[in-house]
This record gives structure tokens, sequence and C-alpha cells, in this order.
């Protein structure tokens, strides 16, 4: 449910580390949470996002919500799939259900996020 | 071939689908004037299919169609947040009154002197009601009320050269038009948090006052139907930052003659005749939103506002208005039947409806709450919001319970909303509803609890016998068919 390899943000975002690029999505818990997502809208490509600061927006059946990012930086690529096929979000949120890719400015800001097992414990 | 006999059954097909070459619903006499061509007829098209239809086939169409609704007049209608309360028949018959229902909105002032009155005898009643003396009934709906007052807010600050003044601090429990009405109005939106209690958390609302707070907008009572314990403090925080206090008046119906909005600081605020005052909703519309605040903020109402002259009645413009934000002056025929109710109940009947709809809404808590979570386990006011997060846990969700509903013939009620609470089926029963009823949704409710464990299928493929089952909302929303295509 919550790879280990995985950072947690407190708003149920998720980030994978790939050299100074970050890949970020959002967790199994947030997709139940929204039930079946119906629309994603994403930044465009080559914005900044500062972190935890509101990047997109997610909708599902019951409700719109907003995405923050648990990273700042390059917004260097975004997931057309996403958008083009929300469903893929509650299909795979860790795989090709992600999101955004951002370029990081300061990788002391990982520091900021939790652990899976600490993020876990934050939803019992 | 042979057919089923079932009386039960209902014609399925879409008008379209009826439609056969050469038939049609009218006859128009001979013309009795010679034929002209039109002087351009290029709008004309022949490629545009209509349905053609018998006048019968349009009427049976549509009768079936208004029957599979659940409306209040046919349902209990426990939708929160929605105040969905009888609309007396004796209003819609008083609006129709020839004097009232026969003029023209361009009318000289002179010639419908009584309607214009009326529009000012409802004027004074809201004001009265709310306790801010000016009153605009321009807006046709609860989120214009917002817009107009917020553009209102905007105007009074820029009078006094405060042009920062540029924020919008909103509850992150708030109906989503608050902050939609507070963009439109070109005001940025900063949120304030709720506590544990569902309260503003008046310490982050401290830290966000400031010298850019345009204005406090709060629904009273809150969207979870709860009285603000703190409303005194936060309105005197918002004041002494120099903003003005908002007051959402979606959930008025706690109110009535027991709170007077001014009283608790509020400087601007708007009421939904079509939930307090008893007009109807949606489709059996329109809505009205009128605007009401404070003496010193009457010279920017929206215009027209109905004044009182030495000659009689007239429609006036505030002498700062901030314009005109529809047509006319609003829903007259609404305001007709709000006027209605408010004169048929006076004070004592309106305070009786507060008192009413709040007795009903804690009588259904009380019953529930053994079974179903509260959002805040204390007293409500008009409204009663659950979660149903140990229905969820052994594996039924808000949706399912709000589902299985319909098959007792009981609307669903406000589901996930307020967002800050898990699986919320927010209920309001308003102060209509028999004992006898409120004591049938409560049974439903806690069998459709027992049920879960005994029969969760029954929950999970509801509703069974309505004419449309169980939805496809994510289907629907990724891939909506928005219009009629022929067969091929």
């Amino acid at each position: 449910m919550y790879p280990e390899e995985l950072k947690y943000s407190k708003e149920h975002e998720w980030v994978r580390m790939n050299g100074n690029i970050a890949e970020v999505g959002v967790t199994v818990f947030a997709q139940e949470s929204l039930g079946d997502v119906v629309f994603v809208d994403l930044p465009e490509e080559g914005s900044d996002v500062e972190q935890f600061a509101k990047f997109g927006e997610i909708e599902s059946v019951k409700a719109v919500s907003d995405l923050f990012s648990p990273v700042g930086g390059k917004i260097v690529e975004v997931n057309s799939a996403a958008t083009d096929a929300p469903e893929v979000v509650n299909e795979e949120p860790y795989g090709s259900g992600w999101l955004i890719k951002v370029e990081l400015t300061d990788t002391a800001q990982l520091d900021e996020l939790m652990d899976a097992a600490t993020y876990q414990a934050t939803l019992e | 071939m042979s057919i089923t006999a079932n009386a039960g059954d209902i014609d399925r097909r879409l008008l379209m689908d009826r439609s056969v070459a050469g038939r049609k619903a009218f006859t128009l006499p001979e013309s009795d004037v010679p034929s002209q061509d039109l002087p351009d007829s290029s709008f004309l098209r022949d490629d545009v299919v209509l349905p053609e239809v018998s006048q019968l086939e349009v009427i049976r169409y549509f009768s079936v169609l208004s029957q599979l609704n659940f409306s209040i007049d046919t349902n209990f209608y426990p939708l929160g947040s929605c105040t969905m309360k009888y609309n007396p028949k004796i209003n819609d018959e008083l609006s129709n009154l020839p004097g009232l229902a026969d003029i023209h909105p361009l009318q000289p002032d002179d010639t419908v002197q009584g309607a214009i009155r009326l529009l000012k005898n409802l004027q004074d009643d809201l004001g009265e009601i709310t306790g801010l003396p000016g009153v605009s009934l321009a807006p046709l709906a609860g989120a214009q009320g917002e817009y107009a007052g917020l553009l209102i807010a905007r105007a009074y600050h820029e009078a006094k050269n405060d042009s920062k003044r540029t924020v919008a601090i909103v509850p992150d429990s708030a109906h989503g038009t608050n902050p939609a009405s507070a963009a439109m109005a070109g005001l940025d939106v900063v949120t304030v948090r709720s506590d544990d209690q569902g309260n503003v958390d008046v310490d982050n609302l401290r830290e966000l006052a400031n010298e850019n707070t345009a204005v406090f907008m709060l629904t009273i009572p809150s969207t979870l139907g709860l009285f603000e314990p703190n409303i005194l403090e936060i309105t005197k925080i918002v004041h002494d930052a120099g903003g003005l206090v908002y007051a959402d008046g979606a959930n008025l119906n706690a109110l009535l003659g027991l709170v007077k909005l001014v009283d608790l600081g509020v400087d601007i605020c708007h009421s939904n005749l079509h939930k307090t005052f008893s007009t109807p909703h949606g489709g059996g519309g329109p809505g009205s939103g009128p605007v009401m605040v404070t003496d010193e903020l009457a010279k920017f109402l929206p215009k027209p506002v109905a004044i009182q002259t030495e000659d009689g009645y007239a429609l006036g413009t505030p002498e700062q208005s901030v314009g005109t934000i529809n047509g006319f002056h609003g829903s007259f025929s609404i305001a007709a039947r709000a006027f209605a109710y408010i004169k048929a109940l006076g004070l004592e009947g309106l305070q009786s409806v507060s008192e009413n709809a709040i007795i009903s809404a804690n009588y259904i808590q009380a019953k529930l709450r053994d079974k179903y979570n509260l959002a805040a386990d204390r007293y409500c006011m008009h409204e009663t919001v659950l979660s149903a997060t140990k229905q969820k846990k052994r594996g039924v969700a808000g949706l399912d319970i709000a589902k299985r509903l319909l098959d007792f013939g009981i609307h669903a009620p406000t589901m996930y909303f307020p967002l800050i609470v898990d699986e919320a089926l927010m209920v309001e029963p308003t102060e209509s509803e028999s004992k006898e009823t409120l004591d049938h949704f409560i049974a439903v409710m806690r069998q459709i609890d027992d049920e879960i464990d005994a029969s969760p299928e029954l929950i999970h493929e509801a509703p069974h016998d309505l004419p449309v089952t169980r939805l496809d909302e994510a289907t629907a929303a990724r891939k909506p068919v928005l219009r009629w295509t022929a067969d091929e």
C-alpha cells in the first residue's frame, strides 16, 4: 500500500527520487478517499512550484480537491496520461498514475517529508 | 410476437425516439393576411432533427417525467443545507393575483404602486429579521447575493481609499460558492482552518486577519449545523483588523426571531428566499438571494431598491450603488411568495419555524447517535451532520446509505459535504415534517445500519425499485453523453 522507497507528505502525496528529479503522485489512501477520479488539472510544463504549494486540482465523483506539491522546483514533465484517462490515478497511483516530475531546487526539502511507516501511522 | 402485460411499465423512449415524420402538435388557423418572404432566410435550417409528435404524446411524455421526480410535494427531502421545507400553496395563489402577475417590469412606477410597496415591505421585514436595514432584492440566487455583498465590501474599502484590502478569508468548511463568489468579485481567497469541534480556529483567524483583509465570510450557523460559540470574538478580530464580516445566510432557518445577525457583528449577509422563506427550489424556482447590509453600507447596494417617497413608492438607486447585477429588480413573483409567507406567520410564527427546525434536527441526531458518528458531538442547530465512518469500516459508504434511502421513498441527505467531515451525511429535516415522518426516517436509518451486516448486497445494489437504479457516476463524468444522436 505504501512503498518503502517513497517519501510522503501529510497532504497524501508521494515522491519518488530519480537523481534530482522528483516524481509526484497521490497515495492509495488519497485515491481511495476520493473515490473514482474523473478529472485531473495539472500545471504547464516549465512552470515553478514551491514546496507544499498548490499545483493542481483533482476531482472525483465526491468532490474537488487541491493538489499540493511535496517538493519545490521546476516542473519538467506532467503526465498527460492522467489528464486524458483519470482512472489511472485509481488504478496505479504509484505507477502510470503519477502526476508531475519536479527538478528539485534543494534536496534538503526531502527531510520535511515522511517515510512510509511514519505516513502510515498518521492514517490510523 | 407477444406483448407482456405490465401496467407499471414506463415508456422510457426519449421524445426524439417517438418521432414520426409529418406528425405535429399544433394546428394553425388559415392566414388572413398575405404571406411574405423573409427578408433574410439564411438562418432557416433544414438540417436540424426535431421531434415530430402529437400534443397528447408531448403531454404524456412530460407528465410521466414529472411523476418520476422526487419533490417536497411527494417525498421527505432531508437534503442538508438546502432547507427543503413545505412551499405553502397559498403563496402561489397570492403571487398569481392579477395585480401582481399581470404587470410588466418596465411599467411606470405610478402604475404599479402596490407591487413596489410589496417590495419595500419585504425589504423592511428582511431588515428587521436580520437587523441589517439596508436591503436589495435584486440578486437572483444565493451565490449572486454573495457576489453583490462582496462588491459592496470592495466598494466600501475603495471609498475609503483603502485599496490594498483584496483578501477574502473563508473557512475550510464553507460552501463552495463562497470562494467562487469572492474570486469573481476580484478578491484573493485565504482559507482559515476549523478546529476539532467544527468551529473557526480563532488563533488561525487572528494570524490571517490583517491590513489586507477586505472581508471574512462565515456561514451562520456553520455548515456543520453548529452555533459558533466564539462568534463575538471572531467578528471583533475581523473588525479590529479593519475588515467587514459577511454572513452566508444559507442557514438562516435556524435563526428566525431568535438571533439578529447584526447583534453577532455581521455587516453584510444574504438570505435565500427559496430556503428560509419557502419559495420553490431549482427547476420550480427561480431562486432569490436578497442582500442585507448595515445603514452605513446601504449607499452601496445594487440597484434598484424600493423606496418610499412623498408621493408613494418608487424604485431608486442608492447614491454609490455597485450597479445593476441583473435585469430589473429580482424575481418579483418569488418576492411576493416570500412576503406572503412572512405575513402569514408573523414574528411569532417565524420564531417557531426556527425552534421546530432545531428540535427536529436534534431529535434525529439524538435517535441516531448510537449508530452513526457525529461530525461534532454536541447539540446542533437546524441540521445534523452524521459521519458514516463506522459504516465505512464495515464496507458500506455514505453514498451507499444515501442510495438505500431512496428505496424507502426518502430523498438522500447531502453527501460528502462539508469537505472536512469524512463520509458526511448532512440531514436537515426542516420544521415542516411531522414526528411520524421523522420516526420513519430514524427507523430506516437504523435498519440500513443493521442491513450492513445482515445483507450488505441490498445496500450496495440500491436503489432497487426506482425507474433508474445505481448509476455509473464515474463513467458519466469521464465520458459524458451530452446530446442525443440519431441511431445510424
